[in-house]
């Protein structure tokens, strides 16, 4: 017997990488800008994105949602009262979306083309661990977290917050009733990822929703394709 | 936990690896794993054993190096290695920092294999 070393540096996650690459440009093909939506369960990403959809609609702009699932189709049926087209992604048990899934879903999604939309949006499973893992080939990663979670979330979760393009504190209608502080929220939030874009909202009161989208036609403005 | 995706993962890729080697037993895998990878060791090693159950790697040892989170400091104009991953500032002059370099990573680095000898081969 002789012990040899192989050495390999390969990346665990290199085939989903791969994908999520071929996601990218894609995406950058078709002048589609891609949102990959993260949070905790019970966050409010769907009355988020349920609002996004309809006032971008409103607007005249083409979007789109993907959403992850364990089991149900509940979220995709409440986002579709929107109008906009939706496809619900059941992972049955896994904690997260891969780019797998994703490009399997844009494949044969009947009416929809990448060419033909605006804006893409990819709520993942809940769940602030195992996602931040996969890249999905979007654009822009958006880390939600309620005011009802405690201000340390950022903290407990550094990873997914430090690979987040924005922050989105939902539920602000409820901020004094929860003793929700907003300062040290901000604060760690600003500790794990510096700089980052932060948006203080409201689904229920439409509450810095403006400045939301502002950033949605921003970013989909600067995006050349 | 996803851990048990990431460590299929790994059996898959040593198990084409070592096709190469005729014969050869896997004794070591040495991963990269990163302080900002959202893996936790002691499930990766609980997995690992369930996982190479079967396979080319059954029997083998896991073996976790973390690798610490490194950032550009623009003030310093130097990558500097963070204490943790509680705050992205600067160690050495506390500006907060935005450009990561180090601590994502999440990779086979190597593997250790028993080879069998030709003159053992033919015997």
């Amino acid at each position: 017997m002789t012990t040899r070393i192989v050495e390999l540096r390969r990346g665990i996650l290199k085939k989903n990488d791969e994908l999520a690459a071929g996601l990218r440009a894609s995406y950058a093909a078709a002048g589609v800008l891609v949102l990959n939506l993260v949070s905790s369960p019970g966050t409010g990403k769907t009355a988020f994105l349920e609002w996004t959809l309809r006032e971008l609609r409103t607007h005249g702009a083409r979007v789109a949602a993907l959403v992850g699932d364990l089991e149900t189709d509940n979220d995709a049926r409440r986002l579709a009262a929107s109008g906009a087209p939706v496809r619900q992604i059941n992972t049955h048990g896994i904690c997260h979306l891969d780019a797998e899934m994703i490009g399997k879903h844009l494949d044969g999604w009947e009416g929809v083309t990448l060419g033909g939309l605006d804006y893409l949006f990819i709520e993942n499973v809940g769940n602030l661990v195992c996602p931040s893992s996969y890249d999905l080939g979007e654009k822009i990663r958006v880390a939600l977290l309620s005011v009802t979670e405690g201000e340390d979330k950022p903290l407990k979760y550094p990873t997914m917050f430090n690979s987040a393009d924005a922050a989105v504190i939902t539920k602000m209608d409820i901020a004094e009733p929860c003793g929700f502080d907003r300062g040290l929220a901000l604060r760690n939030i600003n500790e794990i990822r510096p700089g980052m874009r932060i948006f203080e909202t409201s689904a229920k009161m439409g509450t810095g929703m403006d400045e939301w989208l502002a950033y949605l036609e921003e970013k989909r403005g600067g995006w050349n394709g | 936990m996803h851990e048990l995706s990431i460590v299929a993962s790994i059996v898959d890729t040593v198990t084409e690896s070592v096709v190469a080697y005729k014969g050869a037993r896997v004794v070591e895998v040495r991963l990269r794993v990163g302080a900002l990878a959202s893996v936790v060791e002691d499930s990766l090693q609980f997995c690992f054993g369930i996982a190479t159950e079967g396979t080319a790697l059954e029997g083998s040892r896991l073996v976790v190096k973390t690798v610490p989170v490194v950032m550009h400091c623009a003030g310093c104009d130097a990558d500097v290695e963070l204490d943790g991953v509680q705050s992205f500032r600067c160690p050495r002059c506390s500006e907060p920092c935005f450009d990561l370099r180090q601590g994502r990573e999440l990779e086979i680095e190597a593997i250790e294999i028993d080879e069998m000898n030709e003159v053992e081969e033919t015997v």
